[in-house]
């Protein structure tokens, strides 16, 4: 029998003497929600196999069964901590199709929600990476700095994590009263607050000996691997859809793309800090610019639908990198296909050619500075 | 464990030139999916750019006028909107035409590769959306190239008739792309060096699940 159809990890392999195969997850805590076949050789990874799935619960499939508008909660779960970043492609996408013009007042509130929870989310995922490197101090302050954030979605929406707040043409509900004020002093104590994390974490020398050129991804590898979001900025391409795709109102916003040009785990975990801080600079612009009143919710019919058949692709910088939604929709009140194009996925791919040749020890902060986030990845 | 797999890439590529192009309507529009077998919807093909030349976008015109320069009636631009282009394409020359927009067009990675399943046109559909990071002209453009492959009523994926070549050799980033749409529709890549399973189960013994015949219990 060929090793063709073979599940990873059964196929047969040539056995050498000095090869260890080691399985990394699904239960390792180090991994994720998912397995990552290494082959060492004494303490260098000679191969790595990533293999995703473990949690996959066909978002996609599910979508074509459930109309336009009872899509939204369940297509933010791949991402609950960027709940709306997640669903902010399919809401544009669906008002392509539709036809809707959104209210201006709607489109700040979808700014300021999304770049809170691009915050909300780089703050849980620095946690876990800096307690995977030992780090215990960066594991306590963001989980508890992010709650300040947390309060302030919660006001928006009335929920804590998954908002299912963006709707086809605008938001579900407005700002409570006396937000911009309560959110202007969150926000400006939340970047004072991330700014003392320099001091202890990145310019912290033994975090910088541990990942300053480990898994090193030079910037033509980066572009024909194609990966995005923070480790396509961490090798020196500046590409951030809110500048160069801006969707909502993000041109008439003064956005700053983060770059570094060395490649390695350590600016590929700093650009997500410096992304916060640019996301803070965008939170208080967009309260400044945004209109004081005005609908933020076109009325739709009950069901919508699409006008024949139609396909449209949009896409967003969520905290992972580019998102897109491709949706096929043939007229009905449900979409025909959809398809989520996810930044974990596309990352994913950088992980086997960035762990070739590293330590064994060094898997952790190579794969965490991915920014992976395994249910988003498997969908 | 990749080096196992590698003697499947030349397993079948030689019908690709012997047929004429003609055979297949190279026109093919993009068949409407609505359940109701009427005659085949070949009279009616995609609103061309040609049809109505009102307000289409000059930047994104002037990309699919490239392609269609160079390809001829090989190819149909479904599309042209604002930062989309549409091509659709059949299984003989997505190749060539893949190759023509990296080598000549600038575009250099797949963002996203998606399957769509057709069976009441025997077939399957399988999208393409490149980008380009290099070129900064390009950097909210895309091109969505689409061609398709045979359906099988009882799928024996890898073995059957679905089967399209690989892009990998041409666009390295659709590696996993491509591994997710074998396991999900069946759709075989041929000269794809890993088509193994992704995310499925590995005792997964049923048909590829967004299919359209997969139906989700008690809906």
């Amino acid at each position: 029998m060929t090793n063709e159809f073979l599940p990873p990890g059964l196929a047969l392999q040539k056995a050498d003497e000095r090869i260890m195969t080691l399985n990394v997850g699904p239960q390792h805590p180090g991994s994720g929600h998912m397995r990552i076949i290494v082959q060492i050789d004494g303490d260098y990874i000679v191969a790595c196999d990533p293999d995703p799935g473990y949690v996959h619960r066909g978002e996609e499939k599910m979508a074509e069964y459930r109309n336009y508008i009872t899509n939204i909660p369940h297509l933010e779960r791949p991402v609950i901590h960027d709940s709306c970043n997640v669903l902010y492609p399919y809401v544009l996408g669906v008002e392509d199709l539709l036809g809707i013009e959104v209210p201006e007042r709607a489109k700040y509130v979808r700014v300021i929600c999304s770049e809170l929870n691009r915050c909300i989310y780089t703050m849980y995922w620095l946690a876990i990476y800096g307690i995977f490197l030992g780090h215990s101090t960066m594991f306590m302050w963001p989980a508890g700095d992010r709650e300040l954030l947390i309060d302030l979605m919660e006001k928006i929406s009335g929920a804590r994590v998954t908002h299912a707040h963006f709707v086809p043409g605008g938001v579900r509900n407005d700002l409570p009263p006396n937000f911009e004020e309560v959110c202007l002093r969150q926000v400006n104590y939340f970047e004072k607050r991330i700014r003392e994390y320099a001091a202890v974490f990145y310019d912290n020398p033994i975090l910088i000996s541990r990942t300053q050129d480990t898994g090193v991804l030079s910037r033509e590898d980066a572009i024909r691997l194609g990966v995005t979001g923070s480790v396509l900025r961490a090798s020196g391409v500046d590409y951030d859809l809110r500048k160069k795709e801006p969707y909502d109102v993000y041109e008439e916003l003064d956005v700053h793309s983060n770059v570094m040009k060395e490649g390695d785990s350590y600016a590929r975990s700093k650009i997500p800090w410096l992304d916060m801080l640019e996301s803070c600079n965008i939170i208080k612009q967009a309260l400044e610019k945004m209109p004081k009143s005005g609908s933020v919710r076109v009325k739709l019919k009950p069901n919508p639908k699409g006008k024949g058949l139609n396909s449209v692709y949009k896409r967003v910088e969520s905290g992972r990198g580019s998102l897109g939604c491709h949706i096929v929709s043939d007229g009905k009140v449900e979409p025909y296909r959809l398809k989520l194009s996810v930044g974990s996925f596309r990352n994913l791919i950088a992980l086997p050619y960035l762990l070739k040749g590293e330590k064994l020890g060094n898997m952790p902060s190579v794969y965490w500075s991915l920014n992976y986030w395994p249910v988003e990845a498997d969908r | 464990m990749m080096s196992t797999n590698t003697e499947q890439v030349t397993i079948e590529e030689k019908p690709a030139e012997e047929k004429p192009a003609e055979e297949k309507p190279a026109a093919k529009p993009v068949a409407k999916p609505a359940a109701k077998p009427v005659a085949k919807p070949a009279a009616k093909p995609v609103a061309k750019p040609a049809a109505k030349p009102v307000e289409l976008p000059a930047f994104e015109k002037n990309i699919s006028d490239k392609i269609v320069e160079k390809f001829g009636d090989k190819i149909v631009v479904s599309f042209v909107k604002e930062n989309r282009v549409g091509i659709n394409v059949d299984k003989e020359n997505v190749h060539d035409v893949a190759k023509f927009i990296r080598d000549e067009l600038n575009y250099d990675h797949v963002e996203s590769v998606s399957g769509v399943d057709y069976p009441q046109d025997k077939e399957i559909e399988v999208v393409y959306h490149i980008g380009s990071y290099s070129d900064s002209s390009l950097a909210s453009q895309l091109i969505v190239l689409a061609t398709r492959a045979e359906r099988e009523e009882n799928p024996i994926p890898g073995k059957d008739a679905t089967k399209l070549p690989t892009l990998r050799d041409i666009f390295y980033s659709v590696e996993f792309h491509e591994r997710e749409v074998f396991e999900m529709f069946g759709v075989y890549f041929t000269g794809h060096p890993d088509n193994r399973r992704l995310l499925l189960p590995e005792d997964w013994a049923d048909l590829p699940p967004l299919r359209k015949d997969f139906a989700i219990k008690g809906r």
